[in-house]
């Protein structure tokens, strides 16, 4: 890892990132150019992110409104702070975030289903 | 350019898919025995299904210049009852003689329960007895973590060479303890969970070309039979070269299959 400075969030809404002390950046593996890696995934992830907007203003809008406490909406909540808190390894963080990190089998399978999130964390 | 695409359940596809994937470049699939989207009332299902896997799809296959191989087992999602479980079992052996049967798979775990791992146990056990090749299931979402360490624990256990394994499934959160412990990775690419071709470069970029491929995995629900072609798009768009895309779908798949002496390209 090597440490690079980062600029301090110095606006009202800015959300607090990590230290220049603190933040770490992963090797450059990428073979594109940074400006060239926004230029190809800019748009696709901007798509992106106003899908999870909207899903949570369809949620506000829906009646009753019992899906906001819902634990997987809870748990994407939690998740969306490690996509700015200027660490990396975001993707697999937030995978371990989601996931059952008890160590023994179940007794019993009830469900052939999984949901997402670990329905025993606390979100 | 010649691919293989080592996970896919043809079985859930149309000939139009196998037309498509040849044209696309596919000369060779290995598809596994999964859940077929719900319980099979007999092992007499499964009888039949392993006749489709070594008879019909292999045939169906060659029409397209595709060589068509196999791996045979009992699902983890159709082994919470290990009576039922134990009676498709006792089926395989009668199967691994044919000639595009590679090993015992997709065995591995789904809600991370206590028969599910003594099932897995046992299908373990089945491959190592007759000095057959693995593919591993891991779980989905979030009992993938939990799963993937059961299951290298459990292989570990069985004295099994992790060289002769392929955990498959692996995405950020697994796939740095997979290799580490001597297993070849598998990076499945679906629409809507698993990794994306993105992703899938972002992993390889990250965690090296040795000993991981990437496959489709296309069955009967959201998935795409072109998806590994689509990746090695990818790869291109990024910059990286042919030998990278011939590594990961070409000549990974063929250190891993070869160690089955069946395995065989076309021409």
């Amino acid at each position: 890892m090597v440490l690079i400075p980062v600029a301090a969030a110095t606006r009202p809404g800015d959300v607090p990132r990590a230290s220049a002390e603190t933040r770490r950046m992963p090797p450059p593996t990428c073979p594109l150019p940074g400006p060239r890696v926004v230029d190809l995934y800019f748009m696709e992830h901007r798509a992106k992110l106003l899908d999870i907007a909207a899903f949570l203003d369809r949620l506000d809008r829906s009646a009753p409104p019992d899906g906001r406490g819902d634990v997987r909406v809870r748990a994407l909540r939690r998740a969306s702070a490690i996509l700015v808190d200027g660490e990396p390894d975001r993707v697999r963080r937030i995978l371990e975030l989601l996931s059952d990190h008890s160590a023994e089998p179940i007794p019993r399978a009830h469900t052939q289903a999984a949901i997402g999130v670990d329905p025993a964390a606390s979100f | 350019m010649a691919y293989i695409d080592p996970h896919i359940h043809m079985v859930s596809r149309t000939t139009d898919d196998y037309a498509r994937m040849a044209e696309a470049g596919c000369v060779a699939v290995t598809e596994p025995a999964f859940w077929a989207g719900f319980d099979r009332s007999s092992a007499a299902g499964f009888h039949d299904y392993f006749r489709q896997l070594t008879e019909t799809e292999p045939k169906r296959a060659a029409r397209y210049g595709i060589a068509h191989y196999c791996w045979l087992c009992i699902n983890p999602k159709e082994a919470e009852d290990p009576g039922f479980a134990r009676e498709v079992m006792a089926l395989i052996p009668e199967f691994l003689g044919r000639p595009n049967v590679l090993g015992i798979g997709e065995i591995g775990l789904n809600k991370n329960s206590r028969n599910e791992l003594v099932i897995l146990e046992e299908q373990i056990d089945l491959a190592k007895r007759h000095d057959r090749l693995i593919l591993v299931h891991t779980p989905h979402l979030e009992d993938k973590l939990k799963g993937t360490r059961l299951i290298m624990d459990a292989i570990r256990s069985a004295g099994v060479d992790p060289g002769r394994v392929l955990i498959d499934h692996v995405e950020e959160h697994t796939v740095a303890a997979v290799l580490d412990r001597g297993f070849w990775a598998g990076m499945t690419l679906y629409p809507d969970s698993k990794c994306t071709p993105q992703r899938a470069v972002d992993i390889i970029e990250q965690y090296g070309r040795e000993r991981i491929w990437i496959n489709s995995a296309g069955d009967w629900g959201p998935s795409d039979p072109l998806s590994v072609p689509r990746c090695h798009a990818e790869m291109r768009r990024r910059g990286h070269g042919a030998d990278l895309v011939a590594r990961i779908s070409l000549e990974n798949p063929l250190a891993f299959l070869g160690q089955c002496a069946g395995f065989r390209l076309p021409g």
